[in-house]
């Protein structure tokens, strides 16, 4: 009820006001002794990663302070540096930049992390750079696509790993055809990243620039085929309509009643959570092609380390942020302790990477494989507003996956959202 | 005779005192002053109570208030790409965010979703509270504590426990209802959809809401005298007359008290809705008009459109909720002077 939740809400604020009362005096008197800084972050066991760096560097202690990911963040981050109480570092996803930068949250860091640029492959360089001279965080992780399946209930049914998204329709009404209460996945409406990288897969670029305008191309051709592709499954109930992320959904994947997942190289810690039941029964192949033998994929996830134009302490910040995702003993611990997939070249294989995740012990060479499908990774365009974009996709898709009816309508909401909100607030859009 | 004497004497007594009058030109002077100084002090004090209230109110209550009226005239102007300094400045808007958000068709529908949740959540929750505190008021009740905390206990539950305990009832693929009635070959039907959702979040509400307002409800009874029982008892009352005739009337204001908190509540619903958004599909990020505003500010950075929307929530709140407790009260004056 909600005179509670105002009651939850105001000791929250009371707490926090607490709270930002001790870091404001612990600001204090870091400027007189060795530099600390402030690292929001989300990532799990960023706490034990940081701790070798402080080990390290007496003279620079980081602080990590523990996130929620997500939009919210960048809301937070943006009206702390409003209020001029930005943390020096934070953890930003890729879509994020645009954003904390349109905001003015962020610093140029390029003349203190020069030389870093040659540690990552170009797509994901340019998604920090904004295609400037500018260098505005360095990339930490990526989330290169790829398709992940049952192999045990695959040949159960008799089916072959798709290779395209023609064969992955296929196998998807085979499927039907074999076990009618099954599905082969379902078409999520609650995390418009996965459409992002799926239409990244299929050559769309959102946001692009035209001199000083910006230029929204989400209803473009390739994402209407994406669109179109899913919308139809869809509509025919080839595949669920449900969204990921719920109880039921961890049921489905745990039970076998869905045997397959488009998602990213991160999923083995998802599905170890979500189907405790099914170690070894699931293996990575490269996303399905729109065109056979080509080896595209998109980024679905990922995030960078920032530092933000309030720090007191730009090059103390830089430099742990090149620390932190460059410094192979760093890289390491980063795959250790947080799981993640490190965006540098050199960490992709090899060393922490050496050996598949805990939960595909039937898949030896998983980060092999993956470091290969990585390289035909798609680049990204953000704008300005993403949150706008994404929000739109959660309510329009979400209504369309429910009525099965196709979503050709919900993409043009989508971009004539994000069109008119850009619009709104005075930037420049080019037609 | 004799009582006059004493005043006749007083009277001539208070004449000196008066003749005393030149007494301030003497070392007495202070005496005017401080009877003065008690005075002020006097008229002083009622302000210096009220001082920490006051303070507390303007700090944590009009202020941000009046900065929320502010930030709702103002909107950010970005020039060009909006990318590096000074590309975005705050400019002031008029009343464009409230033609915004007034002309919304996203908010009406949400107003509307809320009045279908509302006219539900209302009545059916006071009146489980008003038959379960009737209930337990009725002689020979055994097990009346033990009750009364059974029903009063869903309320001590935080409301997002409670949206997500019974989202995963709902959800179909881990219903133990579900599993049941699929045992029994019957047809389950899918609560997180079309018009069921409706019930179904009425029904968390109602789950966790009908205690509180029961054991206010049965406080009122409790104070009824019982001289009044009596009465109605010799003028030969059933019990179900009594509680017609007697028992709801006398506990009318509780009843204006609790549809009062009931109706802000549900003008304010947005725990339950939210906690089950991601659970389903049938619940967009602007179902309530305060899921809306937090939409607005939080995730789409715009915290001038979401002031301006959460004003028009306050102000339909205030209208609505104020204006229902001015005919309750013209009602009950009325009343009274019959």
């Amino acid at each position: 009820m909600n005179h509670r939740t105002v009651a939850a809400c105001t000791a929250a604020a009371l707490a926090a006001a607490v709270l930002t009362g001790c870091g404001s005096s612990g600001d204090d008197s870091a400027a007189s002794g060795p530099a600390e800084l402030t690292y929001w972050a989300w990532a799990p066991g960023m706490d034990k990663v940081v701790a070798l760096w402080n080990e390290e560097n007496p003279d620079v202690k980081v602080v990590v302070k523990k996130q929620a990911s997500g939009d919210d963040l960048v809301t937070k981050t943006i009206t702390a540096a409003k209020a001029g109480e930005a943390p020096d570092l934070v953890q930003a996803e890729y879509q994020a930049l645009p954003t904390l930068v349109g905001n003015d949250v962020l610093a140029d860091i390029s003349g203190e992390v020069a030389g870093a640029e040659k540690e990552f492959a170009p797509g994901v360089w340019q998604q920090v750079t904004l295609g400037g001279d500018a260098v505005y965080a360095l990339p930490q992780d990526s989330g290169p696509m790829m398709f992940y399946y049952r192999h045990d209930l695959f040949e159960e049914y008799g089916l072959t790993v798709p290779t395209t998204w023609e064969e992955f329709a296929d196998t998807a009404r085979a499927l039907k055809e074999k076990a009618p209460e099954k599905d082969l996945t379902t078409f999520s409406s609650n995390d418009a990243g996965l459409f992002a990288g799926l239409a990244q897969q299929a050559g769309a670029r959102w946001w692009t620039t035209e001199g000083r305008k910006w230029k929204v191309a989400i209803d473009d051709a390739a994402t209407r085929k994406v669109a179109d592709f899913w919308g139809s499954l869809v509509r025919e109930g080839a595949i669920d309509n449900q969204p990921m992320y719920t109880p039921a959904w961890n049921k489905a994947l745990n039970t076998g009643k869905q045997i397959a997942w488009v998602s990213a190289v991160w999923a083995p810690g998802t599905l170890t959570t979500a189907a405790p039941d099914t170690r070894g029964k699931w293996a990575m192949a490269p996303l399905p092609q729109w065109e056979k033998g080509a080896n595209a994929t998109g980024s679905w996830g990922g995030s960078t380390t920032a530092v933000t134009g309030d720090s007191e302490h730009k090059e103390a910040a830089a430099r742990f942020a090149t620390w932190l995702n460059t410094d192979p003993e760093a890289l390491a611990a980063l795959v250790r302790e947080s799981g993640v997939y490190p965006a540098a070249k050199a960490a992709q294989s090899g060393g922490a990477l050496s050996r598949a995740p805990e939960f595909f012990p039937n898949q030896p060479d998983f980060y092999e494989q993956a470091a290969e499908i990585a390289q035909g990774t798609a680049p990204a365009a953000w704008g300005p507003n993403v949150n706008v974009a994404y929000s739109t996709f959660k309510d329009a898709f979400s209504k369309a996956a429910k009525n099965r009816s196709g979503f050709d309508s919900a993409l043009r909401t989508m971009h004539e959202a994000t069109v008119a909100d850009l619009r709104k607030q005075g930037f420049g859009v080019a037609e | 005779m004799t009582p006059v004497t004493p005043v006749t004497r007083t009277a001539p007594s208070a004449e000196p005192a008066g003749g005393a009058r030149p007494l301030p030109l003497g070392g007495a002077g202070s005496r005017p002053g401080r009877r003065g100084a008690r005075g002020r002090g006097a008229r002083r004090a009622p302000y210096l109570f009220l001082l920490p209230a006051a303070v507390l109110f303007l700090l944590f209550f009009a202020l941000p208030v009046g900065y929320a009226l502010h930030l709702s005239l103002r909107r950010v102007e970005v020039e060009g790409l909006g990318l590096g300094e000074g590309a975005r400045r705050e400019v002031w808007a008029g009343l464009s965010n409230y033609t915004d958000a007034l002309t919304d068709p996203e908010l009406a529908a949400g107003a509307l979703r809320v009045l279908g949740y509302g006219l539900i959540v209302v009545p059916v929750m006071l009146g489980l509270a008003l038959v379960f505190a009737l209930m337990l008021d009725a002689d020979r009740v055994r097990g009346r504590s033990f009750t009364r905390l059974a029903i009063f206990l869903p309320y001590a539950v935080p409301g997002v426990i409670a949206a997500l305990l019974w989202g995963f009832l709902y959800l179909p693929d881990v219903s133990p209802f579900h599993f049941v009635l699929g045992e029994l070959g019957l047809p389950a039907p899918d609560l997180l959809d079309g018009g069921a959702l409706y019930a179904a979040l009425a029904n968390i509400a109602v789950w966790g809401g009908t205690g509180f307002n029961m054991i206010v409800i049965y406080t009122a009874l409790r104070a009824i005298p019982a001289e009044v029982y009596e009465a109605a008892r010799l003028d030969g009352c059933s019990q179900l007359q009594i509680a017609l005739r007697i028992k709801i009337p006398m506990v009318a204001p509780s009843l204006v008290l609790t549809f009062f908190f009931s109706v802000i509540a549900t003008l304010q619903v947005f725990s339950e809705p939210t906690t089950l958004k991601p659970l389903t599909n049938s619940v967009p990020t602007t179902w309530s008009p305060l899921m809306k505003v937090y939409e607005d500010a939080f995730v789409r950075g715009d915290i001038h459109s979401a002031a301006a929307t959460a004003v028009v929530v306050a102000a339909v709140t205030l209208v609505l909720s104020f204006g229902f407790l001015r005919i309750a009260n013209s009602r009950t004056r009325q009343g009274d002077s019959r």
